[in-house]
Order: structure tokens, then C-alpha cells, then sequence
């Protein structure tokens, strides 16, 4: 039955379904309701909370507890996983598995604490030092804070490494109606763990490769798992775009309003559709390609100056004009000023090109 | 061949061979004359001694020790700099029945890693940490520690540690004393064999107390750093002796291993199928009365001022519409104007799924104060529904083209008892005039929503006094 909750309720709640039982992790607005859902429910599952010292302790403690194979969750916003990012970098370097969530607001800085999506460069491209990514999950709803949050414990098993939810405060605040799954799941510590066994006992969870060699071996091996996630986890929503000759970019609460946005276009006699990346990395580039066939320009809205808009360049590498609104500060920009800005883009590309004459250049 | 007895032998803990150091297995990293090769030895002794190799797991850090693990048979993990006692917490968390120890240089452990220790001792961990002050960052190439002795050189204190530019020597074992919970902290030394045989003592109890559960236990252990002292082995023994134990007292600070009782155990986790209930996900089906057809689509804006219930409000809107069977959404205004004490709240109710659950043009506007009616009413759309508290109509004028319902509404909920409940009286006027949800569904919303007993009762008196001025005119 569907339950009426709080996003950053439904990450909790999932998690713990999800066989999540250590929550690490240091008060931040927007974000502070994790922590408390955490504190409420994750004792009762027979888990561990800990409010941490700070956010470079959670994210070590994160690291503790997935070496001992637990399945483990800590939730920042911006600032917060700024601070965290030494211990990212240490976990994707000891393939460690574990569920990040990242509940944006407006920086830099200090900022404030409307929503945003400025930490799209720190999260997406790896904030850390080093030679890693983390894969990262983009939830739109309510509904999918909960089912992206189980799958984000999956890939993180399924490749050892971190996995980031990337949401803002709208979507970690809203509600919404929820499905949990049924039944609670409690995955088997995996062979890999230092778990305090006669049988793990010679296990080594460790990040240092002094000799060149071996730890460019090991970088090339991490590679080979980002490479296999870009042809396996790419996920991504695509609304109307069969005969969309202008396809709008947008991820989590800006997908949103841009799903009324090419409502409002399409009453407008506007063959407008959205791509929506789910997953920001491995990011939907091929799709994008795939796209740029039909359509005439890319459009892009983000909460930010413009990040996410550099990964639809680099996926189109030029095939198409890529144009980009941004609001921030914690303005979130609504349908009409955005449909304004597609209607006068439109009216720039549709004179000049007709959709034939751009078949196959 | 003359027959033999073992009397002393290579601690069991230890690797036969240093199989992860490749072909240099033979031997040990450390330099000669270095404390860390007589601390891996007391450590790993004790490990014997307790017969816990299988169940011990071994965090070593940043420094000279970071390779801890060519040596310990032991469960290993490698943290970063001075994090070594926070990954330990949550090893230890994960796995009650283990045995953690935290090893850690001086730099790691109370330069960069301040924090982190301090919060470990202060909630009494049940954790193991040896800590080896040599007063000196010895893998990195001699710079300052925090534990470095005044007047001390290194390559960052080119003319000595100056307490006027670097403070003074820091003292771990006095300062994590300040605290309730630790239950063992101890300063020995490797400057002679007798220390040295008092440091095995310590080491030992630091780890039995572990075992025993009893909490958080610190050695701190002063060691010799020959190469970066620029001593000779027998030197920089000496220098333990006479220099930095002057500095850093030797002896016991803190000794609860007696009085102490064991840790309270963790509850035995539920059962995995008693899970979803103990997380309130509850199960059976809605009302699901579908209400409103293919093309309804509320999109209702509430706002008013902070405690006039107005994220309650759109809340009993939401639940009630799920219970109707329609699509929903509840959004808190979360932007610049909750600084100035306004409080509002995004709300949908439609048939279709709902794509953006931010409602910039309302069709229903609930304005439980004057600046938000002000605010809000001109983006109402044309043929929408305006609710508003009071009868003084907007500063900016009343719209033609909207259906605009004023009444005193807070007024009415400080006479029904509390004027809270003016949010409950206005939204019995919204159903009234509308039908937007059925009665059954606002009640059922109302008993998830309101926990007390009192407040239900206060609010379905509102609905109805809400209802009633509406069918009846009888609010002024």
C-alpha cells in the first residue's frame, strides 16, 4: 500500500529494507531528516546510528563498517560532502561499498539552504583525489528516493564502490505516495569483508600500492569497472521524445517541471520532449547521440550555472546546438518562465532549420 | 642432532614469511633500532596470549606503520590519515564479537586525527588504540609532530620547536584523562628492557580489557626513531629515557579495569520478516474511492504565517486525496520566505500523474494571512478558488475573475477553542464550496495526521463550522 512520506524518510526506510544497518552521518540541513529517520528506525532493525564528530569521520566510519561487510548509508549536503570527499576517494580506492546521499542546497560556501544542484561537479566527476568515479543516481520523486536508494546498494555491491544519491531539498522535503518493497532483505557479508573470522582472517581492505606498476594495475582495474558500468547502469527517463524536435535535458526536480513544461509546449503545437539522466554517472550519452538524429537542439535546465550541461556537450561532441537556463541560490525556476525561454530557443532554431535539411548532417 | 625445547618462539600472530612485501619477505621495513618492530612484537604477543588472532582486526594508519599488515595475521585495514580511530568504531560497531585495535603515530593520531580519537575515548569505544609517540613524522621525513619536545629540530622547525610559533608538545594521554569514559589510559616507554617489559604489561591489558568489553583503552607508547633523529639505535633508547619521558611523564592516568563493568550488549536484531512493521510500512489497501474523474487537477497553494498550521493543512489535503485515489503531491515551501516567519505549501490532487509538484499557478489559493493573499492572488488562475482569513479584501485588489471566499476564519478556530484550528475551519469551507474530497477520505486523513485526541476532536469541530459557513452563510 502506498504511504504518504517524506523523501529523505523513503531513503531511510528503503535502505533499511534494502539490508542497510550502519547510518554514520552529521546533522546538515537539508539533509537532517535522514539522519533522524535513521537515528528512529535503524536501532529498531537491530543497526547501528552514530551521529559523528563530523562529516570526515561519518564518511570513515562509512569505510569502517563496509569493510566489515555491512551494508551502510551516511547522508550530507553540499558542505558536508565537500568534507567527505578524502574519504570517497579511500573508499573507491579499497573497493569499498557504500550509499551515499547528497541533498543539495545552495552553495558555495556557506550558501544557504534552498535547493540547488550545485554539487553536480564534486559528486558526478569524482570530488576526490585520484582515479576513481562514483556512480551516481539521480531520483525524481519520492518514490524513486526509495527504489534508487535499494538499487544504489546493488551497484555499490555489485561493482564495490560508492554509490551517491544525488537529490536536492525539494525532493528530499516533498511527499509523496511511496511502494515499499514487501519484504525486507538482509544480503550475506561478502567473502571479501575483514569480519573477525578464522576465515576472513587474511583478508587486507587496503588503498596503498607503493610500486608504480602495481598501482597503476589496480587504477587500470578500477577503470575497467567504470567502463563496464558505461555499458551496463545507464539509466535514464525519456518523455515524449519520439518526434521531439527540441529535447529538454533536466535531472531530478527540474525533470519535473520540465515533464509541465513539454506538457504546456506540446498544447502549443511544440514537438518539445525530455531526456531525464537517472544515472549521472555512467551518464545517458549514447541516448543523447541517438537523439541528436532527430532533434534540432538540446536544451538545458539546471539549479545551477551550468554543469550538467558540459556532459551533454561532451556526449554530442558538437553534433547539435546544446543551450542552457540555469536559476540558483535556491530559486527553483517554474514551468512558465521555462517554457518562455524554450518558446523564444524555438523560435531561433525553427526559421533557420527545417527538421528535414537536419536528417543526417 | 641434539634434541631441543621451544622456549621462546615468533609470535604465532606474525607471518612466517612477509609474503605482501614481495622479495623483500625476508625482512621488515623498519628502519634499525625503530619502536615500531618492539610494539608489532608486544602486540602481537598479546594477541597470542589472549588467543584471539582469529577474532582480531588490525587498522593500521598513515605513517611508518601504514604496512602493519605484511606482519599481523590478523584481519587487516588500511585507513587514512588519522582516521584509523573512527574506521575502528564502526569495524567494531559491525562486529561486536571482535577485537579492534586502532594503531597510530603521533601525527596521525593527534595532529590530524584529533578529533576523531577525542570522540572515540569520549564515547567509550570499546576499542583498542596503541599510539606510538616518537615526536617526529618519520615516513614523511622528519617534520614536526605535535608531540615534538621544545627546542626539538626538525625539517619544519629548522631552529627547534619555538612555543611561541608552535605551541608545546601535546599530551594525549592527559588530555583524553579530562574525559568520563575511557577506562584505560597508560604512558610507557621503550627505553631500556624494564620499560619495555612494563609496556608489554600495558599493551596486554589494553587489549584484555576488549575482550572483557569493558571500553575504551589507550596506550601511549614513547618510541625511538633513530634514523630521523639522527641517533644510533643505543642513542635514541637513551632519549626516550632522558628526554621525552621528562616531557611526557610515564604511568597510568586512567584505571577502571576493575571497577568496571562490561559493556550492555546489543539487543538481538528482529526477525528480517518483523522488519517492515518495526519501520511503520504497514499493509491493506486504501479507500480508493477514485474519486473526480480522468481530468481532475488540483493545484493548491496554502501559505500563511509559521504555526497557523499551514503545512498541516496541505498535509490532511494529501492524505485525504490518496485515500480518494488520486494522484499526490506535498511540497513545503522551502525557499527565502520562511526567513521572514510565512510559512507555505505546494499541493496536488489529480488523476493523471502528477509532473511537477511545485504549483506556481494555483487553481486553489489558501491564504491564511494578508501578505500572502496579496502575494499569491495574481497568480491564481482565472476560474480558480481564493480562500482567505478575514474580510478585508487584498491591498492589490479583488480579481473578477476568481471565486474569492473571505472569512475570519482563525477567528472562528479561537472561538471553537484554539485558534490553530482556523486552518481546519478553512479547509471545511474549501470542501464545502468545491467537493474536492469526499467526507470519508478527510476523516481517515485527519486520524494519520492530528495524533492527539483533543486536537481531532477540536479540528472536526472546525471542518464542520468551516462547512457551515459556507452552505449557510452563517460566518459573517
Amino acid at each position: 500500500m502506498k504511504q504518504l512520506i517524506k523523501g529523505n524518510e523513503a531513503i531511510v526506510k528503503s535502505a533499511i529494507l534494502a539490508g542497510c544497518r550502519a547510518f554514520y552521518g552529521y546533522p546538515i540541513t537539508p539533509a537532517s531528516e535522514i539522519a533522524e529517520a535513521a537515528a528512529l528506525y535503524l536501532p529498531r532493525a537491530g543497526g547501528v546510528f552514530l551521529q559523528a564528530e563530523s562529516e570526515v569521520a561519518a564518511i570513515n566510519m562509512l569505510y569502517g563498517a563496509a569493510a566489515a561487510g555491512v551494508r551502510a548509508l551516511t547522508a550530507s549536503s553540499g558542505p558536508g560532502i565537500s568534507l567527505m570527499q578524502e574519504g570517497i576517494s579511500y573508499l573507491a580506492g579499497a573497493e569499498l561499498p557504500c550509499v551515499i546521499a547528497d541533498i543539495m542546497r545552495g552553495g558555495p560556501g556557506l550558501g544557504n539552504i534552498a535547493p540547488e544542484q550545485g554539487d553536480y561537479n564534486q559528486v558526478v566527476k569524482g570530488g576526490g583525489h585520484g582515479n576513481y568515479r562514483t556512480l551516481v543516481l539521480a531520483p525524481d520523486s519520492v518514490q524513486e528516493m526509495a527504489d534508487l536508494t535499494r538499487l544504489a546498494f546493488d551497484l555499490a555491491d555489485e561493482y564495490r564502490n560508492p554509490v551517491v544519491v544525488l537529490a536536492d531539498g525539494y525532493t528530499g522535503q516533498m511527499m509523496e505516495p511511496v511502494e515499499f518493497p514487501a519484504a525486507a532483505m538482509l544480503p550475506r557479508r561478502p567473502a571479501w569483508a575483514v569480519d573477525g573470522t578464522a576465515a576472513t582472517r587474511r583478508n587486507l581492505i587496503t588503498s596503498i600500492y607503493l610500486e608504480p606498476d602495481q598501482l597503476e594495475a589496480h587504477v587500470r582495474k578500477l577503470e575497467t569497472k567504470y567502463r563496464r558500468a558505461e555499458q551496463q547502469a545507464v539509466r535514464f527517463e525519456s518523455h515524449r521524445t519520439e518526434d521531439a524536435e527540441i529535447v529538454l535535458v533536466g535531472y531530478g526536480i527540474v525533470a519535473r517541471i520540465l515533464k509541465a513544461v513539454v506538457e504546456q509546449a506540446r498544447a502549443q503545437g511544440l514537438a518539445v520532449g525530455l531526456l531525464r539522466p537517472i544515472t549521472l554517472y555512467p551518464f545517458p550519452a549514447a541516448e543523447l547521440r541517438r537523439l541528436s538524429r532527430q532533434a534540432l537542439a538540446f536544451l538545458v535546465v539546471e539549479m545551477s550555472t551550468g554543469q550538467m550541461v558540459e556532459d551533454v556537450r561532451l556526449a554530442l561532441e558538437g553534433r547539435r546546438p546544446v543551450e542552457f537556463y540555469g536559476r540558483c541560490g535556491g530559486n527553483v525556476p517554474s514551468a512558465e518562465e521555462i517554457l518562455r525561454w524554450v518558446r523564444e530557443r524555438a523560435d531561433h532554431y525553427w526559421p533557420a532549420f527545417a527538421p528535414e535539411e537536419m536528417a543526417d548532417a | 642432532m641434539p634434541e631441543y625445547t621451544v622456549i621462546h618462539e615468533k609470535a604465532r600472530s606474525f607471518y612466517d614469511l612477509y609474503e605482501r612485501k614481495a622479495e623483500l619477505q625476508h625482512q621488515t621495513h623498519y628502519c634499525p633500532g625503530c619502536g615500531h618492530g618492539i610494539v608489532h612484537k608486544l602486540v602481537a604477543e598479546a594477541i597470542d596470549e589472549l588467543g584471539i588472532q582469529d577474532r582480531t582486526i588490525l587498522v593500521t594508519p598513515v605513517g611508518c606503520s601504514v604496512f602493519g599488515y605484511y606482519y599481523f595475521d590478523v584481519g587487516n585495514v588500511q585507513a587514512a590519515h588519522g582516521r584509523a580511530s573512527a574506521v575502528a568504531c564502526a569495524v567494531k560497531r559491525a562486529l561486536p564479537e571482535s577485537v579492534v585495535l586502532s594503531y597510530q603515530g603521533d601525527g596521525d593520531l593527534a595532529a590530524i586525527g584529533t578529533a576523531e580519537i577525542l570522540h572515540a575515548a569520549n564515547r567509550g569505544e570499546n576499542i583498542t588504540v596503541i599510539f606510538v609517540n616518537n615526536a617526529i613524522y618519520a615516513m614523511t621525513g622528519g617534520q614536526m609532530a605535535p608531540t615534538t619536545l621544545l627546542g626539538q629540530s626538525s625539517t619544519t622547525t629548522p631552529s627547534g620547536r619555538n612555543e611561541w610559533n608552535e605551541g608545546y608538545p601535546l599530551h594525549v594521554c592527559e588530555l583524553l584523562a579530562a574525559l568520563e569514559a575511557p577506562v584505560y589510559l597508560e604512558r610507557v616507554a621503550l627505553g631500556n628492557n624494564k620499560q619495555i617489559m612494563g609496556a608489554a604489561r600495558a599493551v596486554r591489558r589494553a587489549i584484555g580489557n576488549q575482550v572483557k568489553s569493558l571500553g575504551f583503552s589507550l596506550v601511549e607508547i614513547l618510541s625511538p626513531c633513530p634514523t630521523i633523529w639522527r641517533k644510533d639505535p643505543v642513542e635514541a633508547q637513551h632519549w626516550v629515557r632522558d628526554e621525552m619521558a621528562k616531557v611526557f611523564p610515564l604511568g597510568v592516568f586512567r584505571d577502571r579495569g576493575t571497577e568496571a563493568g562490561a559493556r550492555p550488549a546489543a539487543a538481538p536484531p528482529p526477525a528480517l520478516d518483523e522488519v517492515p512493521r518495526l519501520l511503520g510500512i504497514v499493509n491493506g489497501s486504501r479507500l480508493m474511492t477514485d474519486r473526480g474523474g480522468a481530468t481532475v487537477d488540483w493545484r493548491i497553494k496554502v501559505a500563511g504565517f509559521g504555526g497557523q498550521g499551514v503545512l498541516m493543512l496541505g498535509e490532511v489535503l494529501a492524505e485525504a486525496g490518496l485515500d480518494a485515489g488520486m494522484e499526490v503531491s506535498w511540497l513545503p515551501s522551502y525557499g527565502p520566505e520562511m526567513r521572514s516567519g510565512t510559512s507555505n505549501c505546494h499541493v496536488r490532487l489529480a488523476a493523471a500523474p502528477i509532473d511537477s509538484p511545485l504549483v506556481s499557478r494555483p487553481n486553489v489559493l489558501l491564504a491564511l494571512n494578508q501578505p500572502s493573499l496579496e502575494k499569491f492572488l495574481p497568480t491564481v488562475e482565472p476560474g480558480g478558488w481564493v480562500f482567505y482569513n478575514g474580510q478585508t479584501p487584498p491591498r492589490n485588489g479583488v480579481r473578477a475573475d476568481v471565486r474569492v471566499i473571505g472569512r475570519p476564519f482563525t477567528q472562528v478556530g479561537d472561538e471553537l477553542g484554539d485558534a490553530r484550528a482556523g486552518n481546519m475551519v478553512m479547509l471545511g469551507a474549501l470542501l464545502e464550496a468545491t467537493g474536492l474530497l469526499p467526507d470519508e477520505a478527510v476523516e481517515g486523513a485527519l486520524k494519520r495526521v492530528v495524533k492527539s485526541e483533543r486536537w481531532l476532536e477540536l479540528d472536526r469541530r472546525a471542518l464542520a463550522r468551516g462547512r457551515a459557513a459556507v452552505r449557510e452563510g452563517s460566518l459573517p
